[in-house]
């Protein structure tokens, strides 16, 4: 499996990371490389196996519906980079 | 019924499903303890949580769980004792964690249908496909400054149910009646508020159009339309689109689009465009939801009784017209102030008379709403309202005088002012002063007693008039047209 | 001062042999003057921590001693603390300040601890070597016999491991993914144990891979382990993966015999044409076993070979949807740009680094339309056969004994050349991650170079109990006491 430039452009821009068009192919090249190591999970026989998705091994506690949280809009936003008023502000988006 | 729309080149048929989101009725949110009130100030409703800082992790509400499964008996859904919570990764300004917790391939109720009633009285079933509970986005505002936009990320976390139809539906009309029965089940059982101008209630409108007899073709989706009559519009015009394209010899693409109701066509969604790949996983920070056999028992046996079993039963067993049954049972508060009448013994058809009529304009004219009336003042004007009522069985008063009563009775009047309006009304039943008013009246219209007896017998009405006119208005009539009848012989 | 573990300090401070600002003092100004060449702390809250120091002496003055009163800790940057900046080691958190508590360290301020400030990682704990992290290198205080080139301390607890055995605080905590305190404990010659998934709450520890990432202690000793992990650990509500389950007295366990115990030797870890002196190691270790009288037996592992790759689909892949959150928007570094998507890419280009940016993309191609059933769900069903390994095998042994890492602690700058090179790191550790199950690193005795070696003891699900009485039945029999060159208490 080889990631070409192409896909590795798709996949930052997914992840919303840039990457300079001339470290699109190292990069590729660096991935393909983890890529080709994890293939040889291909030898193994998974038929008819459950995945696993977690460690823990219990159904899903659950809280009860009480307001206990929340109230404190300084707290929420006293680390943003931009705020203005109670908001967060970010460019403006367009629908 | 069905609908079509003729193109140029033959007739067209619509296919549309819907994904309805509703905003489930709890106190704190999905995952986290922030309150869900509506209209607080920017950001007062949200926790560490809901903000997505680093080191948060969700907790499940059991209440909105509750209510999911609820909302599922309601829709004589299958409830799957086993669900899961996934993420559906995508950036967006207003979804703080970069993923939506959704419930992607295990559901937390699976298939079920809802009975619609078309205006021709027609009934048809729609598939609804599932039930899941996911989180809603904050809210972005785009008009507070030239080059930013401000979020607040209040409803940010709120547990939304987002419901599935299968791709049943044929008509704007049908698509209406989806909509407005699905919101008057969950009002019923109290799960969503419904209130679709606080975005209480949203729907994905997926319209695509075919010729008769064709599998289905491209679908568009459009999304968050707010009103009942905006999913009908939006279905039309989106259809016509279709038809066009496809008709000009083009191609339909799938993609999302928004419905301007300003301008009446839907358009492009430019914000959504290469958001398609949301790589769904099982959420790690959360365990399956695996419910409890005897709490779902519970909910099942506890389910009130749904708005279609409440038409049939008032139609069937209390006699009430389609239209009183419909009118009625359309506001959850109306019904549940004519069942409380009822329960006082009083007739059906005589409550619902007055529920739609005098209590209806009495309701208005106070500015109260319906759910109001069992309680309000401690529950006297109710008690006022049933003595009045009362009183017009007992021939004590005339209908008009309980519509006249009811009017100028002050919500908060005691109890004797009221039965003091009644006996200022009272009827009187005394044969031998009804007798005497009869009599002076025919004595004084001899001429028209003479026209009567050749056979006018328009003129009845005429006497009758006449006789409660000079009774001020109190004599029974049910009295005064046996006196008369007697008397003309 | 320095040369008291743990336990023997919290011994000197409840006989009033010396204070806690005493210890505190020593501990701040052995920090002040080793710091500069190890670099492990990136943060020192001295007043905080003589304000805690003084609280601690009022509480023992009263007698009111807990668990931990008065001892000095130094806290894993990725634990968030209420009013102390948190970075994770990345860029993106520069200017970071929780507005909370983690649980785990809110449990250590309960029970008393001094927190002495916040220590070095691999960027998000993505690393094996702590050269990932945004603020620099951690030395290791150890180096090779008659060579002074600096190395590594491991990772991702790398700052933590570093600061515990150059004597810069007399416990830390630590988070592992995938070996993050095991094979840094190994790397700097002392004990570190990765409690079973759900035993500490992860509420307030910035996430890494959910499902894999559990906090625990580094110490001196494994007693002092033990005694840390009791604090630590507990059910949390506000974390719905934590177990609700009683935190066993673990010192005591520390004295338990491992006679008639069942010690099981994977073959499989044998296979990746092992290093000499580590099979030498293990060798010996389960020879010291076998004279306290537990059973040695032969067990397989089948799928070991399997769990390091599984391991780098499943914690990317989480990776990549758990720091989507770091945008620029609420509380990491923006670097802005001309709409909203280009300030989301600009900011996670320049304030995520190599590594985590690598992980980040083969996370989210793994997960991408299309590769989904061949990466990820193949992942989780070789992660449901590696935990249906260990549940077999624990049906016939109590524990397992392997080497924690295949190799000492490398030179920094080594092994940097494939990515798959530095993975490599975590073979042994990884699989304990990947089932849940507990491990710890106790160190056993050093190589030709004068470089310690750790050896590891994995325990079935909720028995760290059994974890701590192997490991401390390893550690006395080895009577491991060297220290190294960087220490405080003696001139550089
Ligand atoms: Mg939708
Ligand atoms: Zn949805």
């Amino acid at each position: 499996m080889s990631l070409d430039p192409a896909t590795v452009r798709r996949i930052a821009r997914l992840a919303r990371i840039r990457v300079s068009e001339d470290q699109l192919a190292p990069l590729g090249a660096e991935l393909s490389g983890i890529l080709a190591w994890i293939e040889q999970l291909n030898e193994v026989n998974v038929d008819g196996v459950e995945p696993l998705t977690g460690a823990a091994q219990m159904a899903l506690r659950l809280r009860e519906d009480v307001v206990n949280d929340g109230g404190n809009a300084d707290a929420v936003l006293s680390n943003a980079p931009d705020r203005a008023g109670a908001f967060y502000a970010v460019p403006k988006v367009v629908e | 019924m069905s609908y079509i729309i003729e193109g140029r080149t033959g007739p067209w048929e619509i296919v549309v499903g819907l994904e309805v989101h509703a905003q489930v009725i709890s106190n704190s949110k999905l995952f986290s303890g922030a309150a869900t009130a509506f209209g607080a100030e920017p950001n007062s409703q949200v926790s560490f949580v809901d903000a997505a800082f680093p080191g948060m992790l969700p907790v499940l509400n059991r209440e909105a769980v509750a209510q999911a499964v609820r909302t599922g008996l309601g829709l004589n859904a299958h409830i799957n004792m086993v669900s899961r919570f996934d993420r559906k990764n995508y950036f967006y300004a207003d979804l703080p964690s970069g993923y939506q917790i959704s419930q992607y391939e295990h559901p937390i109720v699976g298939a079920g249908t809802i009975e619609i009633t078309l205006a021709d009285g027609s009934t048809r079933q729609i598939g609804v496909t599932r039930l899941h509970l996911e989180q809603d986005a904050g809210k972005s505002l785009h008009d507070q400054h030239p080059t930013k936009s401000y979020i607040d990320l209040n409803r940010a976390g709120v547990a939304l149910m987002e419901i599935v139809s299968e791709p049943d539906i044929r008509s704007p009309e049908e698509a209406g009646a989806y909509v407005r029965e699905l919101r008057l089940i969950m009002l019923y059982l109290r799960t969503c508020d419904g209130n679709m101008e606080e975005g209480s209630l949203r729907a994905d409108v997926n319209v695509s159009v075919r010729k008769h007899g064709e599998s289905y073709r491209t679908r568009c989706e459009i999304k968050n339309v707010n009103s009942v009559r905006f999913v009908m519009q939006a279905i039309e015009v989106e259809a016509l689109r279709q038809i066009e394209i496809w008709e000009a010899g083009g191609t339909v693409q799938q993609e999302t689009r928004l419905f301007d109701p300003n301008r009446g066509e839907t358009r492009s969604m430019r914000s959504k465009e290469d958001a398609h790949d949301y790589r769904y996983f099982p959420d790690p920070d959360l365990l399956p939801l695996v419910l409890d056999e005897a709490w779902v028992d519970g909910m099942k046996s506890a389910l009130i009784e749904l708005p279609a079993m409440k038409r049939a039963r008032y139609k069937t067993e209390l006699g009430l017209s389609n239209y009183e049954a419909w009118t009625i049972v359309d506001d959850p508060e109306k019904a549940a102030t004519f069942e409380a009448l009822l329960m006082t013994g009083l007739e059906a058809k005589f409550c619902a008379n007055a529920v739609l009529g005098v209590i209806s304009r009495k309701v208005n004219e106070e500015s109260i709403t319906f759910g109001l009336i069992p309680t309000i003042h401690g529950g006297s004007f109710f008690s006022n309202l049933t003595e009045i009522m009362r009183a017009q069985v007992t021939n004590a008063i005339s209908a008009n005088s309980v519509s006249a009563i009811i009017m100028s009775t002050p919500l908060d009047a005691p109890i004797s002012q009221v039965r003091a309006m009644i006996k200022e009304r009272e009827q009187v039943s005394d044969t031998s002063a009804i007798e005497a008013a009869v009599d002076a009246m025919l004595a004084a219209n001899a001429a028209k007693v003479e026209d009567y007896r050749a056979g006018n017998v328009k003129l009845f009405g005429f006497f009758v008039g006449q006789v409660m006119k000079a009774m001020a208005g109190k004599g029974n009539p049910g009295l005064v047209n046996e006196v008369l009848k007697a008397r003309l012989g | 001062m320095f040369d008291l573990t743990l336990a023997q300090a919290r011994d000197g401070l409840r006989k009033r042999d010396f204070s806690a600002r005493e210890l505190t003092d020593a501990y701040l100004g052995a920090v002040a003057a080793l710091n500069p060449k190890l670099n492990a702390y990136l943060l020192v809250t001295e007043a905080q921590a003589r304000a805690q120091a003084d609280a601690a002496d009022a509480a023992l003055a009263r007698g009111e001693a807990a668990n931990l009163t008065g001892i000095p800790l130094a806290i894993k940057d990725l634990f968030c603390t209420k009013g102390v900046r948190t970075t994770a080691g990345s860029r993106i958190l520069e200017h970071f300040v929780p507005p909370y508590e983690s649980t785990v360290t809110a449990n250590l301020l309960r029970d008393g601890a001094v927190f002495l400030g916040k220590v070095n990682l691999d960027e998000f704990a993505m690393g094996s070597s702590n050269m990932t992290s945004a603020y620099g290198p951690v030395a290791n205080p150890w180096t090779r016999r008659g060579d002074n080139r600096p190395l590594v301390p491991g990772g991702s607890s790398g700052g933590s491991a570093a600061a515990v055995a150059a004597r810069l605080a007399l416990g830390a905590t630590a988070t592992d993914t995938g070996g993050s305190i095991r094979q840094p404990a190994a790397f700097c010659g002392i004990a570190g144990i990765k409690p079973t998934y759900g035993r500490c709450s992860r509420w307030g520890i910035v996430a890494f891979a959910s499902s894999l990432d559990q906090a625990g202690p580094i110490a001196r000793t494994v007693e002092d382990c033990a005694i840390m992990l009791r604090s630590m650990a507990g059910f949390d509500p506000k974390d719905s993966t934590s177990a609700d389950l009683a935190v066993p007295d673990y010192q005591a366990a520390c004295h338990r015999s491992v006679k008639g115990l069942r010690i099981g030797v994977p073959k499989e870890y044998r296979s990746e044409g092992m290093a000499p002196e580590i099979e030498a190691m293990w060798q010996q270790g389960l020879a010291w076993l076998r004279d306290q009288g537990a059973d040695i037996v032969d067990v397989s592992l089948p799928h070991t070979k399997y769990a390091l790759p599984a391991y780098y689909i499943v914690a990317p892949a989480e990776a990549s949807s758990n720091l989507a959150r770091y945008d620029g928007v609420r509380f990491s570094s923006r670097t802005d740009g001309g709409d909203l998507t280009e300030l989301y890419e600009n900011s996670r280009a320049a304030g995520f680094g190599a590594e985590v940016q690598r992980r980040v993309l083969i996370g989210t191609y793994v997960l991408s339309a299309g590769y989904y059933d061949a990466y990820y769900i193949r992942a989780q069903k070789i992660r449901a056969l590696i935990l249906k390994d260990f549940t077999d095998v624990f049906r016939t042994v109590d524990a397992l004994v392997t080497p924690t890492a295949p190799s000492a602690a490398f030179g920094q700058g080594e092994k940097m050349d494939d990515p798959v090179t530095m993975y490599l790191n975590d073979v042994f550790t990884g699989p304990a991650n990947m089932s849940g199950i507990p491990g710890l690193s106790v160190p056993a005795g050093l190589d030709s170079q004068g470089l310690p070696l750790g050896l590891q003891v994995l325990g079935k699900p909720f028995d760290e109990e059994t974890v701590f009485a192997v490991g401390a039945a390893i550690e006395r029999a080895s009577g491991f006491s060297a220290l190294p060159g960087i220490r405080a208490g003696v001139a550089a």
